[in-house]
């Protein structure tokens, strides 16, 4: 047996796992998306546009998302940046690796039992009764879009420090010095050279997170209370409840679509600033 | 910073730690600490209907990051050796694998299984032996177990290629200088030094299988996994039975992410 057939016997279980489970399924919804509703609902093929052109009737959803993803995004991003360089540059070497882990860790944890506990700081016996009790009143919390952001910003904050410390931790320390020596103050050397240098990490960060987020469903079903929904809850919604496969599939495919093109987007601008891509393994 | 971070850990901590206390409460109430007991978590734990999701769940956690972790080693050292398009084929399935969001995997497993199943299911009874009751193919554990690992061996193929491009090549090239052949080479030299990250992608994911609700929602069919039983009981009200039951996921997942880690660290510093 040759070097090379014994490779391809080794790949032969994975690539037909491939084929039969991501291939074949993501051509069906791509080859449904141009289909029509069945009278009882499910599939009747056909070749129209007429699903995309109704994608309209789920433009909150989409809107929805295209705020709130960006924004959770940011938020993550401006709460993760201070951490990740205090654990890149400020931490001895002893501690640095048990306080990164510790910050991986809960994104590995149950994102269910996560957001759920949210719910329980929240609600109504949460945080507003401890507000209430020292003579804040009347403030609602759970099911609004500030809810949404919480749970947002709770789940995917270790996502977003992991790339930014990475990228901290490479820097040449002799940069740092070399910037004070030449008089910089420390506020300066941070934005023309600590910050310049970490955009890799940022950039990486800031994708990973929106990416997961385009496709979220859980943090706004569970926080959200129906009222701050997701495309994720949309697509439930079409195929779960109401069945509608084709028009569900086209908005699936146009969710996937515009991922591409943000990542597309994204790739330009990191070659364009020109730094390095950070390979991200997350454990 | 060091009370920025302080704040930023207890941020990611407290809500962890306040399920944990409340599981312990001795009330009825989810939201008052009344004293201290183990009584929801005996309750939880002779629910019959928790127990059920909590096989179906390790069962499917089980065997599909057995087949992930296998065959995903099997592709990341066959990659690890060849070039040309095979490789860029592979390359781009596990880009895809993993960026396709986890909503869409669901759905397309779902009506790509159903379509064919609706194809299949006549042929079957049509050429069983009568008499018999023909089987029928539908959704449920085994169309689950087939999505997760196909999501699964992508994650194990990335971790076990970081694990054999990190190794040093001369160890190999030794083996090779002192005659030995190439499978020799393999199961002396480099199973053992890719062996730790194998193991590590088994126990990711084993976690992921068994924390997983989006696909098991669409893929499931009428089986109930521990996430969707914990999401549907949820959206029934807080109880502090759901306390003791998430209290528990997270204490297996962290046992298993632990040992991941140690695993990674440790083959990490001998193939140095």
């Amino acid at each position: 047996m040759t070097q090379r057939t014994r490779n391809l016997l080794l790949l032969a279980p994975a690539g037909a796992w491939f084929l039969l489970m991501l291939i074949v399924p993501l051509s069906v919804v791509f080859i449904f998306s141009f289909g029509e509703r069945g009278p009882a609902g499910g599939y009747v093929p056909a070749l129209t546009l007429e699903q995309y052109a109704n994608l309209p009737a789920r433009w909150a959803a989409f809107r929805n998302t295209m705020i709130l993803a960006p924004t959770g995004t940011l938020a993550a991003l401006l709460i993760a940046y201070p951490l990740a360089y205090f654990l890149a540059v400020k931490v001895s070497a002893k501690w640095k690796m048990t306080l990164l882990v510790l910050v991986i860790v809960p994104f590995w944890t149950s994102i269910l039992i996560r957001s759920y506990a949210w719910i329980f700081l929240l609600g109504g016996r949460g945080i507003p009764a401890l507000l209430d009790w020292i003579g804040i009143e009347g403030v609602r919390l759970i099911n609004t879009p500030f809810s949404v952001l919480v749970g947002i910003v709770y789940g995917y904050l270790p996502l977003m420090v992991f790339p930014i410390f990475v990228s901290l931790d490479r820097l040449d320390k002799r940069l740092l010095e070399a910037s004070s020596d030449l008089g910089a103050r420390p506020w300066r050397t941070f934005l023309q050279v600590t910050l310049p240098l970490s955009i890799p990490g940022i950039a990486t960060g800031c994708m990973l997170v929106f990416i997961l987020l385009m496709g979220e469903y859980l943090i706004p079903a569970l926080l959200g209370g129906g009222k701050v929904f997701f495309v994720g809850n949309a697509l439930v919604d079409l195929f779960l409840q109401s069945r509608n496969w084709a028009f569900g599939s086209a908005v699936a495919v146009t969710l996937v679509v515009v991922m591409l093109i943000t990542v597309t987007i994204y790739m330009r601008f990191i070659s364009r600033v020109g730094g390095t891509r950070d390979d991200v393994a997350l454990m | 910073m060091r009370v920025y971070a302080t704040l930023v850990y207890l941020f990611l901590y407290i809500p962890i730690g306040v399920i944990a206390l409340f599981s312990f409460n001795a009330g009825r109430h989810a939201s008052q600490l009344q004293g201290f007991s183990i009584k929801w978590y005996g309750k939880a734990l002779n629910n019959p209907f928790v127990m059920d999701a909590l096989e179906t769940s390790l069962i499917v956690a089980l065997v599909s990051a057995t087949f992930a972790s296998v065959f995903g080693a099997m592709a990341a050292v066959a990659l690890h050796g060849i070039k040309g398009p095979v490789r860029t084929i592979f390359d781009g399935l596990i880009y895809v694998a993993v960026m396709i969001p986890g909503i869409v995997i669901g759905i397309a497993t779902l009506i790509g299984l159903v379509t064919l199943f609706d194809q299949l299911n006549p042929m079957i009874a049509a050429i069983w032996p009568g008499g018999f009751e023909p089987p029928k193919l539908q959704m449920g554990m085994l169309s689950l177990i087939a999505a997760h690992t196909m999501f699964l061996m992508a994650l194990c193929i990335i971790i076990v290629r970081a694990r054999l491009s990190g190794m040093d090549r001369s160890l190999t090239e030794a083996s090779a200088d002192l005659y030995a052949t190439p499978m020799a080479t393999f199961r002396q030299v480099t199973l053992p030094l890719i062996f730790p990250a194998i193991v590590a992608g088994f126990l990711l994911s084993f976690t992921f299988s068994f924390d997983d609700f989006i696909i098991a929602f669409f893929v499931a069919g009428s089986e109930t996994t521990l996430p969707i039983y914990v999401f549907s009981s949820i959206r029934r009200g807080v109880t502090p039975e759901i306390n003791a039951i998430g209290t528990m996921v997270l204490g297996v997942s962290l046992v298993l992410l632990v040992t991941a880690q140690i695993l990674l660290r440790r083959g990490e510093k001998k193939s140095r």
